[in-house]
């Protein structure tokens, strides 16, 4: 397998300038991304930030309110069963029929998915010691994700949508679901898309970063990058933000000097830094929390693609 | 066959930790010329890491000169590792585990261990740059 790419070859997914309303409400509102082919995308945000909104306008579940939802260049319309083939997801809950063994579960999915691949379902079970003849609810936690994981890599399809697939799993089922994962991106050419709120373990999995709050997108590119793009400042406590080589990001005032999380570049950051001030790198989790912390803006100007350059309609933030 | 490991509370990216674990090895003689390098998805699955980190890393170590895929083979080291015997630094380093347990005792602490070990250094630089010049 190959590292992807993120110019030039057709993303795996691309939203442009979606949005769901809720009656007056916005629960995701301009939201323009991409992933690359073959990335690890992490979606993070707190709960109500419109996590699940965006995910389930991507597999094709709800219909957007504006704007469009792309995969691999084909434009996805919601309810379909083209759209739905081309996404496979696993959910929070790990949806199952409790009642049914592992091999009517299997039998379901081939009945409802065209292209499903029954080889590599069976070989799945096998090799992770599941019984087909077990019943769903008889299954651990960790047992039933797997079969979930399972059911979504038979169909075949090129993106994964998962969401929050650790959350119900104590650590060791976590750490052996995303074992199976990361084996299972080195081994296909497929394109994840993981929501989590486990922030101290998404820099292991994501190579590609996206930060939802108050239903705008604040933050989205690959991870290496961002990280590069933020430095942690330590200054005099009196020093404005506008007197800083960069964007504040988070700020964080004690008695004699503040913390200050910028967005910034190497050439603003030498010619504006004055004797006395201090500048490290910024780890995975600070870059994460600090934007999570951030009370939520409308700015799209982190996001790639040519619509971020568009003037659209000004919009304000959505009640969260 | 070479094993990576993670320190998920270093702050240091993880492909970059993996680089580091190679150049050392190679320092320390752990890796030779001709060794190989586990695999992609070895390395994924034994660290649960995402499979294009350790891709990124295997790209620096060839850029580095350090490292170079075969195809179909996997990943060999292709640098000569460090001059010293492995012997060399097992000496050393068994001496360097004594002189940090008398520091644990006599109370130091990791901070104050690694700024005596920069001043020793410096020290020692000083002096050797003297007998040169005499």
């Amino acid at each position: 397998m190959t590292q992807h790419d993120a110019g030039g070859s057709v993303p795996a997914l691309r939203t442009d300038r979606l949005g769901r309303r809720y009656g007056k409400v916005w629960g995701l509102r301009d939201c323009t991304l991409e992933v690359p082919a073959g990335a690890v995308a992490a979606l993070v945000g707190p709960n109500g930030a419109g996590k699940t909104t965006l995910l389930e306008m991507i597999i094709g579940l709800l219909e957007p309110t504006e704007g469009q939802v792309s995969v691999f260049g084909q434009a996805s319309r919601a309810g379909t069963a083209e759209a739905l083939a081309r996404v496979g997801y696993v959910a929070q809950d790990h949806p199952l029929y409790r009642d049914f063994t592992v091999a009517e579960m299997l039998h379901f999915g081939r009945a409802m998915n065209p292209s499903w691949d029954q080889g590599l379902a069976q070989a799945r079970m096998d090799a992770l010691g599941i019984p087909l003849n077990r019943k769903i609810r008889r299954l651990s936690g960790g047992q039933q994700a797997q079969v979930s994981l399972t059911m979504a890599l038979a169909k075949h399809a090129p993106l994964l949508v998962l969401d929050e697939p650790v959350s119900s799993l104590d650590p060791v089922a976590r750490l052996e679901f995303m074992r199976d994962v990361m084996a299972t991106a080195a081994d296909h050419a497929l394109t994840f898309l993981i929501s989590s709120h486990v922030v101290s373990e998404l820099e292991r999995f994501c190579d590609w970063l996206i930060i939802l709050t108050g239903g705008h997108v604040q933050l989205a590119g690959p991870a290496d990058d961002l990280l590069a793009a933020h430095r942690l400042l330590t200054v005099p406590r009196a020093t404005p933000d506008a007197e800083l080589p960069g964007r504040t990001i988070h700020r964080t005032d004690s008695d004699r000097h503040s913390t200050v999380l910028v967005r910034t570049d190497p050439v603003a950051l030498a010619v504006h830094s004055r004797s006395g001030w201090q500048d490290g790198p910024v780890s995975f989790e600070q870059l994460v929390m600090a934007y999570l912390q951030r009370p939520s803006t409308a700015t799209t100007s982190d996001n790639p693609g040519p619509a971020a350059a568009r003037p659209g309609p000004s919009t304000k933030a959505v009640t969260r | 066959m070479f094993r990576f490991r993670l320190d998920g509370s270093s702050g240091v990216p993880p492909y970059l930790q993996l680089v580091h674990q190679v150049r050392q090895s190679l320092l320390l003689g752990y890796l030779r010329e001709g060794d190989r390098l586990p695999t992609v998805k070895e390395v994924a699955a034994d660290l649960v890491i995402n499979p294009n980190t350790v891709v990124k890393a295997y790209r620096q170590l060839e850029h580095e000169g350090l490292a170079g895929g075969r195809p179909g083979q996997g990943t060999f080291i292709t640098a000569t590792s460090s001059p010293v015997p492995p012997e060399a630094h097992q000496d050393l380093r068994a001496s360097l585990e004594g002189w940090l347990r008398a520091a644990e005792e006599a109370g130091l602490d990791d901070e104050a261990v690694t700024a005596l070990i920069a001043v020793a250094r410096q020290d020692l630089r000083q002096d050797l740059e003297k007998e040169r010049v005499p």
